[in-house]
């Protein structure tokens, strides 16, 4: 189980591995953190501080020091449930986060991303969804690089880009090494008030060469939906059918950068709003791309806007190397069309794959 | 050495002379040729008003002036040298655009008005006289917003509010530079380059990091007023045409949008590194401004004091309380 050839073993893999997401949830993420490599990443000792001071009772000061910066209090909320946890610890990170905050005494980077925030709050915000509403089942995470920059390259469904955000808490929780998904999202959430701010402030940022550049050049891994609003919007009877793949210009871009491309299949999203129908003509008054009309949607009102419980699956697949390829090849249209030819495929694949393995849309 | 401006300065210039000029007239290039000038730092390109005459009497201080000097640095055969400063703000600020503008970013929306479009307009005349000009070395600086103890520019006096009104719903990434390093990276464009470096062209100057507009905000201890939009380019508007303020509608998209510039090319081609990062710069600019409503010491001390008190009775309590104040501290 622990060596990785994802895709050849896939229903091999998929039995014995069903184990694992649900031995995780059981412990949230602090589990994750002593199987991880210690590699030099600077919230994974942090992260082991606290588990550490929580299995093994420490000096009350000495651990409360080692937990100030990584507590919050989203995760204080969380122990509440948690009998005999360390209260003190919990208070005084609490309060060393809040004290941080109100002061304006943390770091964003150029792209906004607010590490502090997206960690200790934002996280605590979606992981309900992602375990207990979607229980997103997540297979061969390894196949992201432990360090250096990466393309995960995904499908894009369910109407509202939910896909993206648990794509991003599957990075998070579960990759070995703690790394963290800057996703590349469409101007529409740049232009929406309050949107824009929690995107840039979770580390998403405008799909364009050259912030997607920026970022992989810096090492990051960097998250994209090639389909867009195509993927997003199909109606529900062309669901797990990929659309066009943009103009291929994500595999340009990691040519560019010589990352690898990790493609990644989301199975799940396209259920959550089954969209039956388009309102082209609300779409065009409000500005949107589409105006989605699902069984619920508008009819309901708001509680349209509550997705259903499907069973998610996110399976990253093999990385394809770029950095073989001369520096020219980025402009070679032929190649371009190739890679991304290839890309698409090996998501549909894993698609169809997931799809025959699936007992059912909600379990 | 000589300093030109329309009015007198109130101090003493160091071992400059001073010549009463105006560069919306032709005299400027009298002054050029009489004093065989080699070097020309333009630093006529500003955003805030000249006392009376408001808007129109900026814009043509920008433009004609820039205009007539050009064309009497085009005239004098001793120039070998023009240092012009500009803005970050010829990048405009759209959501469409890249997070991170470097010199050859396109910008996605032209500035429709005010400095910024000023400043364009300026860039492009430069641009217009190195093509004819070729013998002279042009270097473009686009500085990031100025601050510091002593900058009066709109944002400095934006930032002096006792109440900062935002954007609801936007967050804002800004980048400051300190006066002190506009006077240092000016020094190296007006003298010879150094060995392994090149200062002709055009480089964006700012401060290491990025601040949040909220950031900035807690930094200074002002508290903010979220308004939505609308109402914002409204009350900016009614403001302009009453002559209280020149908030521009550039300024108000700084503050919606934000801006952030790479500095790799003035790092690396121009060898400048700045003295102050933006988070150090925005620290000296509120150390002058004196502590605002919400002083952020003063809140320091009390969640310090929170946290000194005995834990055992009050971990019940303070549980839930931190939870639910951590969120408006984070927005």
């Amino acid at each position: 189980m622990a060596d990785a050839k994802v895709i050849p073993f896939d229903d091999d893999r998929s039995r014995g591995g069903t184990q694992r997401p649900g031995r995780r949830r059981s412990g949230g993420r602090r589990d994750a953190a002593p199987e991880a490599a210690p590699a030099p990443v600077s919230a994974l000792p942090g992260q082991q501080a606290v588990s550490q001071g929580q299995e093994g009772g420490r000096g009350p000061q000495e651990a409360a020091h080692a937990v100030g910066p990584q507590q919050d209090g989203g995760q204080a909320e969380e122990a509440r449930e948690r009998p005999g946890g360390g209260w003190d610890r919990r208070v005084a990170g609490g309060l060393a986060f809040l004290r941080r905050r109100i002061t304006g005494d943390y770091e964003v980077d150029e792209f906004g991303y607010d590490k502090e925030l997206t960690d200790q709050v934002l996280m605590s915000l979606i992981r309900p969804f992602y375990e207990k509403y979607f229980r997103v089942e997540v297979k061969g995470v390894e196949n992201i690089p432990a360090e250096g920059g990466a393309l995960v390259v995904a499908n894009h469904s369910g109407t509202l880009p939910l896909d993206g955000l648990m794509m991003q808490v599957a990075v998070h929780d579960h990759h070995p090494a703690g790394r963290h998904l800057r996703l590349l999202a469409a101007d529409l959430v740049f232009m929406l008030p309050v949107v824009n701010e929690l995107a840039r402030k979770a580390g998403h940022t405008l799909a364009c060469a050259e912030d997607a550049q920026a970022l992989l050049e810096r090492g990051e891994v960097v998250g994209v939906m090639p389909e867009g609003f195509k993927g997003i919007g199909k109606p529900f009877s062309e669901r797990y059918k990929l659309q066009r793949f943009g103009r291929g210009g994500f595999v340009s871009t990691a040519l560019r950068a010589g990352t690898p491309i990790v493609p990644c299949s989301i199975v799940g999203a396209e259920e959550i709003y089954p969209m039956i129908g388009n309102s082209k003509t609300l779409a065009r008054l409000l500005g949107f791309p589409y105006f989605p009309i699902t069984p619920t949607f508008p009819w309901l009102g708001p509680a349209g806007l509550v997705p259903l419980p499907t069973k998610w699956t996110i399976q990253f697949g093999e990385p394809i190397p770029t950095d073989g390829y001369p520096p020219e090849a980025a402009e070679d249209p032929m190649l371009m069309f190739n890679l991304t030819d290839q890309v698409r495929e090996q998501i549909q694949h894993t698609l169809y794959k997931l799809l025959v393995q699936r007992r059912s849309v909600f379990f | 050495m000589i300093g030109v401006d329309a009015v007198p300065p109130g101090h003493h210039l160091g071992g400059a002379d001073f010549v009463r000029a105006d560069i919306r007239q032709p005299a400027i290039a009298r002054v050029l040729a009489e004093h065989a000038v080699d070097t020309v730092v333009h630093m006529d390109v500003t955003g805030t008003p000249l006392g009376a005459g408001g808007r129109t009497a900026v814009k043509e201080t920008n433009v004609i002036g820039t205009m007539q000097l050009l064309g009497a640095c085009q005239k004098s055969p001793s120039v070998r040298r023009l240092v012009v400063k500009s803005s970050t703000s010829v990048y405009g600020s759209a959501p469409r655009d890249p997070a991170v503008f470097t010199e050859t970013t396109p910008p996605k929306s032209l500035p429709s008005g005010g400095f910024a479009k000023d400043a364009v307009e300026v860039e492009g005349y430069v641009r217009g006289f190195a093509r004819r000009r070729p013998d002279v070395a042009v270097c473009v600086l686009r500085f990031a917003n100025i601050l510091g103890p002593g900058a009066d520019s709109p944002l400095a006096e934006y930032f002096s509010l006792p109440v900062l009104p935002t954007v609801f719903g936007y967050d804002p990434r800004l980048q400051f530079v300190h006066e002190d390093d506009v006077i240092d990276v000016l020094r190296i464009a007006a003298h010879e380059p150094r060995r392994g470096t090149l200062n002709s062209g055009t480089f964006n100057v700012a401060g290491e990091g990025v601040l949040l507009l909220s950031q900035c905000s807690r930094r200074l201890g002002r508290p903010t007023v979220p308004v939505l939009l609308p109402a914002v380019r409204w009350v900016g508007s009614a403001l302009r045409s009453v002559g209280v303020s020149d908030f521009s509608p550039e300024q108000i998209r700084l503050l919606t949008h934000g801006r952030v510039v790479s500095t790799e090319q003035m790092r690396q081609t121009l060898g400048f590194e700045p003295k102050y990062t933006t988070a150090g710069a925005f620290a000296d600019f509120a150390r002058s401004r004196g502590p605002g409503l919400l002083p952020p010491d003063a809140l320091a001390r009390a969640v310090d004091g929170v946290a000194a008190l005995p834990f055992r009775p009050f971990a019940q309590a303070a549980a839930p309380a931190t939870s639910t104040l951590s969120t408006p501290g984070a927005e």
